[in-house]
């Protein structure tokens, strides 16, 4: 039973590392957007504003895949071991 | 004329005035304390790192499973009360900025008053044109508000309703329904046609980006809160126990007092609290002004209404 719970928790941890993986598209993504946006300011300064929100929105948008494996990741620290914990001692029991 | 009147006016009310204010004053402030009392005197004390979701205030059934994820009792936790409490404190402020309306305005509250009204206006101009002004404007600066001073909770020590799932889940599925009454406005049949008007493979690829707006909109905003304080409670812990690595061989407190926590904490706080609070609000509110604009079929729905006032017209004159 210790070695099960001890595997559980231990891939758990390990699945949340690995969904963060994704965190490098939005990284990339954003960064792209944000350099162009520095260009699209340096070229058009008096732009200024209107590029800057148009920048957060986009940015906003991007950062939704690596939300999603955040999200995930959240679940698998902290709500995954509680269930299967409970689970592998339902199945012991 | 009017010198000599609006003093007098202002003597007679002074004194039901002044009550009227204290007691939105107290409106205002009430809630949050409620909300730090509540927070001391119903959830236990911490020791150490302690990254939890809300506290279950009250519950149905007491002998509940509470490590359920999905659970089917009706329970009260700390993110809903907050929440309300956050939405009666802006109940106050409002009533509190409205308060004694002038036709030019003279006093500070009023001036801050027309600058909110006057920047959601603009705001929603920009982003939605003008015809949606009217109806949107006090439901974007509602959400604005909501969300802001949702975020801000986390100053008072308390639980802050947008790192809970739940609560910002609801506010994306009544945005999600929002968005739904404005692409169906002008009758269901245009309202399918918008999905299948490419074929019948992204049709199925567009009910999904349809159902993935609430769920990605509540992911952002839940997301953002919810890892900013994650953070900020992992450095703080690993500042402390770093400082009692490298300070623990002071004599007596000095050895305890966790030095090194004093400063980056705070400016991350900065980062997370303030900056990126206000931004996510902004964001959820751009992102619904967006989906709303852009689902929204204007020159149909102006033709129909249009259409319909000619034939009212000719009824009226036909009578």
């Amino acid at each position: 039973m210790e070695l099960a719970l001890a595997i559980v928790f231990g891939c758990c941890a390990l699945g949340a590392g690995i969904a963060m993986i994704a965190g490098i598209g939005p990284g990339i993504g954003e960064g792209n957007a944000v350099a162009k946006a520095c260009e699209a300011i340096g070229r058009q300064p008096e732009a200024r504003g209107e590029v800057t929100s148009t920048m957060i929105m986009g940015c906003a948008i991007a950062e939704t895949t690596g939300l999603y494996a955040l999200v995930i990741a959240i679940l698998l620290i902290f709500v995954a071991p509680g269930v299967m914990g409970n689970l592998i001692k339902d199945l012991v029991k | 004329m009017t010198e000599t009147e609006i003093p007098e006016k202002q003597e007679k009310r002074s004194l039901r005035f002044r009550v009227v204010d204290i007691l939105l004053i107290l409106m205002m402030v009430l809630p949050l304390v409620t909300a730090v009392a509540l927070r001391v005197l119903l959830t236990p004390p911490e020791e150490g790192v302690a990254i939890h979701g809300a506290w279950v205030y009250w519950c149905a059934n007491p002998d509940a499973d509470l490590s359920q994820v999905i659970s089917t009792d009706f329970m009260i936790t700390e993110a809903q009360v907050n929440s309300w409490l956050v939405m009666i404190s802006i109940t106050g402020l409002a009533l509190f900025l409205t308060h004694g309306l002038r036709e030019r305005a003279t006093t500070v509250r009023q001036h801050v008053a027309e600058w909110v009204v006057e920047k959601v206006e603009g705001l929603v101009t920009s982003s939605m044109g003008a015809f949606h002004v009217r109806p949107f404007a006090p439901f974007v600066c509602a959400i604005i508000a909501l969300s802001v001073f949702s975020s801000l909770m986390s100053l008072l020590g308390v639980f802050t309703p947008t790192s809970d799932m739940s609560v910002v889940s609801g506010w994306a599925i009544l945005v999600f329904l929002v968005i739904t009454a404005y692409k169906a406005c002008c009758g269901p049949r245009l309202y399918v046609k918008t999905f299948t008007s490419d074929g019948p493979v992204v049709a199925v690829l567009n009910v999904i980006g349809e159902v993935a707006t609430p769920v990605s909109m509540a992911f952002r905003h839940y997301g953002n809160v919810m890892s900013g304080a994650v953070i900020g409670v992992l450095v703080t812990t690993f500042l402390t126990w770093l400082s009692s690595l490298l300070l623990g061989w002071l004599p007596g407190v000095l050895g305890e007092i966790p030095l090194l926590r004093v400063g980056l904490p705070a400016v991350l706080s900065v980062y997370f609290d303030l900056f990126s609070g206000a931004l996510q609000a902004y964001i959820f509110a751009m992102l619904t002004m967006i989906y709303v604009g852009g689902g929204f079929p204007l020159e149909e729905y102006v033709k129909r209404h249009s259409g319909r006032k000619a034939r009212q017209g000719e009824t009226a004159r036909a009578a």
